[in-house]
């Protein structure tokens, strides 16, 4: 079986197709920015993409992804290693305690903001709420949604005007 | 009344201000090993699946020689830049930058310039290194500034030999050591070679900045780990992998203290993807190794499949019969009865007979889970009589003692890395899971990932006791309160002394404070464990006191800010540990006036006031909320207003102010973890519903500018939040809140 992660096709070999795609991606990928946290839809912190929209890995099994794009946390920053705009702002805005739910935040905010470039609070609300931080960083995650947001309207204005 | 042995668990967190006290069997390695894999080949390998694992080591004593400028553990100069290490293990509390920052301040080196590297376990470079009780910034304080400041001299005598200049004349600024009268200007890194050939100075001869010289101490520094964290990278424990690992689970009994008879071992060693499955007896400390089934398999998904299929049967005839509905009656029961007293000052039943009025109210709060999202597990690897340990734990020094006494080994046989652990909230300072991968790994003859499931880490977990409290207290004519009683009915693991955090003493609120105070306490004896969780007893004891106080002050009819205020009396030092009383009304007053206390508020709006003093820190949050009709509380704002010395880091602080905030109001809403026969009722988020995005408040924090030694942050800023939140229910609905958490009284978060 094939699996289209991150741009990349990767062969998985003989695999039960009832596997969960976050163990697919942890253990048999080495993709392990994708954590697991609960096994059952409940705290995101395996949020993935499959066709840009975000998913639970962990109850998501491999064989229904089957031919559509993945991508995980380590397939957003560029490929010259520049982080991307909702990279960027976590960095920035200093938004991670422990880190353990942040990968699933971020997804969440890159599906998010793929959807809706200029979400307003509640937006962002809705969209995070899938998503427990057990160390209670909503706060910060809130502010850098909307940074993030912002650097992609600008960036996005600035490619318009250049064509 | 049980075959184990709970003797080990107890209050393993040191008190602050860098005390220490050995909890686990003195460990000193030589030096750190990489290991018994080649590192070579381990990362050709990793990189081959693609995720390009690396595990990064420290080593401080190694390259102690030549061009290196490495004066103590914590510094480490060449010609290729400046490495700091941070000693204690990262649970999101922040130390991994806080503790380098004032090393950093010290050394006068451009925190740009700075390359943090985690630190080996070695108690003789490092003294303690552990996470807990708030320690890491009171106890390595002084320490950490001196080992900056001797790197900072040994470079200033160098660039004072090369000049030929008295080395009075030098300045140091971003790295670099300045000759201000000729403008020269040499960089440390081109220094450092010439520093290491000097002496090392006697720390206590160093002289250290001013307040007012801080360049970096107080900033907003953003986290080491960031840029690694948002690319996925493996920091974390459960994110290591190992040559020719395998992936193991392990199944204990539902009722702790249960030991296995049976188990179907040929059928789920016949299952797809099983290495192994066997059973490990235990070894009778319930810290350590509790019995259970062990399943070896060649990922994670089989492990839990073949888990999933695994019929045992239990031997329960000693295992646990603890039942909450049970010590719910007997705490009913006790209630009426006056139990042990642990303090008795004044003369309380005099107050309460000559008292113009009294407040009684029944407490009661249930048990709690840490529920870390990173589920506990430990990467493990016995081999040639040696064991290596990859574990997210924090308390590493005891994971060591515990681990090599459960594989049979010396501890100098024993090397652990300390990783990055995704929560800490005090669970992991409790080493079993690292216990079972050793004896997993050592049986199985395989290196190996133990992974506990959600259900694993709810189902055995060292959960924050419940306690019931039967309060009464007593006001004067003149509205004073003058008479305080508590009769707590906690629990005992070992049956002798309560629960880590379930026990009342003379420091407690408002010990020293009200005249006379009689605190009474007798303990349940409970087999499942119970341990130390964030900001222990300050946790619970906050909410039912402070919730309490504000039951008198509306007794009095006064203003509850007047009463707190009038409690604290006339600022001073209460004992060497104890809170300031004018620190403490400062915090108050602080809150109130940031909150607009006192101002009109809308019909079904509230605020509620509260302060804890614990972990060293004075702490006061005034909450405002709207309660509907049906129940539903908004939290609209949580002012914060802390005194804790100078702030180190004003990023990594305020988060953790922020977040002790959302754990409180989280918990407090809607987390109980129940008991049947034994067993905990819940076994997954699902049942244990934590505080997500749209319920989380605005949250305002003040930091006080005070010149006392700083303390931790990682704690005090949870306990006041409780209390305020329902003294603020109270104002806006009339109801008061005597259960937590309080969707047992009907309430949700709206
Ligand atoms: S691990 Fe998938 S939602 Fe929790
Ligand atoms: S930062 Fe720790 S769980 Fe979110």
């Amino acid at each position: 079986m094939d699996l289209k992660v991150n741009g990349e096709l990767r062969n998985l070999g003989e695999i039960d197709p009832r596997t969960p795609l976050l163990w697919v991606l942890r253990d048999e990928l080495g993709l392990v920015g994708t954590k697991f946290g609960c096994g059952i839809s409940q705290c995101g912190a395996c949020t993935v993409l499959v066709g840009g929209q975000p998913v639970k890995s962990c109850s998501y099994p491999v064989s229904t992804v089957a031919n559509a794009e993945v991508t995980t946390v380590e397939g957003l920053a560029r490929s010259d290693g520049e982080l991307n705009a909702v990279q960027q702002a976590w960095v920035d805005l200093d938004v991670a305690q422990c880190g353990y739910c942040q990968a699933g935040q971020i997804m969440a905010a890159e599906a998010l903001l793929r959807a809706n470039p200029n979400p307003g609070d509640d937006d962002i609300d809705q969209a995070m709420a899938p998503n427990l931080c057990r160390c209670g960083t909503y706060i910060r995650i809130r502010e850098a949604v909307k940074v993030a947001a912002a650097t992609r309207r600008s960036a996005a204005e600035a490619s318009d005007a250049a064509e | 009344m049980t075959g184990l042995n709970y003797a080990d668990i107890g209050d393993v967190v040191p008190i602050v201000t860098g005390e220490r006290r050995v909890v686990a069997d003195a460990y000193a390695p030589d030096d750190v090993r990489i290991g018994k894999l080649d590192r070579r080949q381990f990362l050709k390998l990793t990189g081959l699946v693609g995720g390009g694992l690396m595990l990064t080591f420290g080593t401080p004593k190694a390259l102690a020689k030549g061009a290196v400028l490495q004066p103590n553990g914590y510094v480490k100069i060449d010609a290729t830049g400046i490495v700091l290490y941070a000693k204690n293990p990262e649970i999101g509390q922040g130390v991994k930058t806080s503790l380098p920052m004032i090393i950093a301040e010290e050394l006068d080196a451009a925190w740009d310039d700075v390359q943090v590297v985690q630190s080996p376990i070695d108690r003789e470079t490092y003294g303690w290194q552990m996470a807990g009780g708030s320690t890491s910034i009171p106890g390595n304080w002084d320490p950490l500034r001196r080992a900056g400041a001797a790197a900072r001299s040994m470079l200033v005598e160098a660039a004072a030999k090369r000049w030929g200049v008295e080395a009075t004349s030098l300045s140091t600024r971003d790295s670099h050591v300045v000759h201000a009268a000729s403008g020269r200007k040499l960089a440390y890194t081109e220094l450092a070679a010439g520093a290491a050939a000097m002496d090392v100075p006697n720390p206590q001869s160093l002289t250290l900045k001013k307040r007012d010289q801080f360049r970096l101490i107080g900033k907003r520094i953003t986290g080491v780990d960031n840029d690694a964290l948002v690319r996925g990278e493996p920091l974390f424990g459960i994110d290591q992998m190992l040559p020719g690992m395998k992936y193991a689970v392990y199944q204990k009994c539902p009722a702790i203290g249960g030991k296995v008879a049976s188990a179907n071992l040929d059928a789920i060693k016949a299952m797809p993807g099983v290495h192994d499955a066997f059973v490990l007896e235990g070894n009778g400390n319930a810290m350590e190794l509790l019995p259970g089934v062990a399943i070896v398999a060649d990922n994670t998904f089989s492990a839990i499949q073949a888990k999933r299929a695994l019929k045992v049967e239990w031997d329960e005839s000693d295992a646990s019969k603890d039942s909450w509905t049970h010590a719910k009656a007997e705490a009913e029961r006790l209630r009426k009865e006056s139990g042990p007293q642990v303090v008795n000052t004044g003369d309380v039943d005099a107050a309460f007979a000559s008292s113009a009025k009294q407040a009684s109210g029944f407490y009661t709060y249930h048990f709690v889970s840490h529920a870390t999202l990173e589920p506990q597990n430990c990467t493990a690897w016995f081999k040639d009589g040696a064991l290596e340990l990859w574990a997210p734990t924090q308390t590493p020094a005891q994971g060591i003692g515990s681990a090599a006494k459960v594989v049979g080994v010396s501890p100098s046989k024993v090397t652990l890395h300390q990783l990055r652990c995704g929560g800490g909230f005090g669970r992991r300072l409790y080493n079993d899971f690292t216990c079972e991968a050793a004896a997993i790994t050592k049986r199985a003859g395989v290196p190996i990932k133990l992974q506990w499931t959600r259900e694993d880490d709810m189902a055995y977990d060292l959960y924050r006791a419940g306690g019931f409290h039967q309060m009464d207290g007593a006001v004067d004519e003149n509205g004073k309160v003058t008479g305080w009683r508590d009769r707590f009915i906690t629990f005992t693991n070992d049956g002798r002394r309560p629960v880590s955090g379930g026990g009342l003493g003379r420091g407690v609120f408002p010990a020293g404070l009200v005249d006379n105070v009689r605190l009474e306490q007798t303990a349940l004896p409970w087999m499942n464990r119970c341990g130390a969780w964030r900001a222990p007893g300050s946790n619970v004891f906050a909410f039912v006191f402070q919730s309490f106080l504000d039951e008198l002050a509306h007794a009095a009819g006064r203003d509850s800010l007047d009463v707190l205020l009038e409690v604290f009396g006339e600022p001073r030092q209460m004992g060497p540990r104890g809170m300031h009383t004018g620190r403490a009304a400062g915090v108050v007053k602080l809150a109130a006036k940031e909150a607009g206390w006192g101002r009109e508020l809308a019909d079904g709006r509230g605020m509620g006031i509260a302060f804890y003093y614990s972990h060293a820190g004075h702490i006061a949050e005034v909450a405002e909320v709207s309660v509907s009709d049906q129940k539903q509380v908004r939290v609209h704002k949580v002012t914060v207003a802390a005194d804790v010395g100078p702030i180190v880091n004003l990023s990594g602080a305020e988060n953790q102010m922020q977040g002790s905030v959302v754990d409180g109001l989280s918990t407090m809403t809607g987390l109980s973890v129940t008991f049947e026969n034994g067993r905990v009722e819940q076994s997954n988020f699902d049942r244990y519903p934590m505080l997500r995005m749209p319920s989380t408040p605005e949250v305002a924090v003040h930091f006080v500018d005070s010149d006392y030694p700083p303390t931790g942050l990682g704690e005090p800023a949870l306990p006041p939040l409780a209390p305020a939140v329902c003294n603020a229910i109270f104002a806006a609905s009339g109801h008061r809140i005597r259960t937590l958490p309080i969707s047992e009284e009907g309430f949700s978060l709206a």
